[in-house]
């Protein structure tokens, strides 16, 4: 009976919120943590390159994190941020990478790609209406036939 | 035939690409901070909390600049390759105190021995945001006119300070 209310008890405790482990945020007006947010969503973390640094808990994105706020609080634009963010990590920390020579490639092969597919698309589509178009005409023996057919005089051929 | 060496050399292409792909390293992201000043930061040493390092003060010298903390697992791994090449007195190195406790600074340099020449002590890694860094240990080489030539991120090795770095100082001094 002890261990069924201990059980419970212990159900209960799970069931809680658990507020300490909440992450502090330092910002206390929401409008610049919303914009912490948004940069941080721009920005990938370099210890864990698969986050960005709005969802990483690692210390780097953490610290990385309090240098936005505090320059959102110096009064510093979100392009003057994000340049900040570029100059010391370089362009790998954008989530959405600039339009450079470099990464040119990048940004038009998926289209290239796109336009080279449709191409042989429509290149295969026209020889099969070409070949179809040959299949389908008959010698001269097999028109008489086929007009003798149509005019119903079968039984003759 | 052609209909079917298509997809195969499409998936060979494909293949390729993607086994080259095993053997990169996508931790290594090239640094922008290559070929530009060192950041100027001034800051207290962390052997003497009265007396502050400024990367001007290595002036006119080629040096590595060392991050490292008495938490990184990795910067322990390299610490004794440090040592040796203190002994040679090949380059002068600064340490980076990155992230840490003084007191555990201290007592890791006492126990594993101080291949530095002084460490800077960046208890809230604000000059490491400045130097880029986003892995410990990380290992930059400046120049006599302060210019970062060369960063590596993650642990050093014996054939990598052998074939990379040390040619690379030579190259520099030189200069």
């Amino acid at each position: 009976m002890r261990h069924l209310f201990l059980l419970i008890a212990l159900s209960i405790c799970a069931l809680l919120p658990a507020h300490a482990d909440q992450a502090p945020t330092l910002a206390d007006d929401p409008a610049v943590e919303a914009r912490v947010q948004h940069l941080g969503e721009e920005l990938r973390c370099l210890v864990c390159q698969n986050q960005n640094i709005a969802d990483s808990h690692a210390d780097l994105a953490m610290d990385l994190k309090k240098q936005v706020r505090e320059q959102i609080a110096a009064g510093r634009t979100d392009r003057e941020i994000l340049d900040y963010m570029v100059e010391r990590y370089g362009d790998f920390v954008l989530y959405r990478p600039p339009l450079k020579a470099t990464t040119v490639l990048l940004w038009a092969g998926p289209f290239v790609l796109l336009l080279v597919v449709v191409l042989l698309l429509a290149r295969r589509l026209r020889r099969r209406t070409v070949q179809a178009a040959a299949a389908n005409t008959l010698s001269a023996d097999e028109q008489q036939r086929a007009r003798a057919l149509l005019a119903g005089e079968e039984k003759q051929v | 035939m052609s209909r079917y060496l298509w997809p195969l050399g499409l998936f060979v292409v494909l293949a390729g690409f993607l086994f080259a792909g095993l053997f990169l390293n996508p931790r290594e992201v090239p640094s922008p901070l290559i070929g530009r000043a060192v950041p100027a930061f001034s800051v207290a040493q962390l052997g003497a909390p009265d007396k502050t390092f400024s990367p001007a003060d290595m002036k006119g010298k080629v040096w590595l600049m060392n991050v490292w903390a008495s938490w990184c697992v990795s910067c322990r791994q390299e610490h004794p390759l440090l040592v040796e090449l203190a002994k040679t007195g090949a380059v002068a190195m600064i340490g980076l105190h990155y992230k840490d406790e003084r007191d555990a600074g201290l007592k890791w340099l006492a126990d594993y021995g101080d291949p530095y020449l002084l460490s800077a002590h960046d208890r809230d890694g604000r000059i490491a945001i400045d130097f880029g860094v986003y892995g410990t240990p990380e290992t930059f080489i400046i120049d006599r006119q302060g210019v970062i030539r060369h960063k590596h991120t993650g642990p050093l090795t014996p054939a990598l300070l052998r074939d990379d770095i040390l040619p690379r100082i030579r190259q520099l001094e030189a200069s």
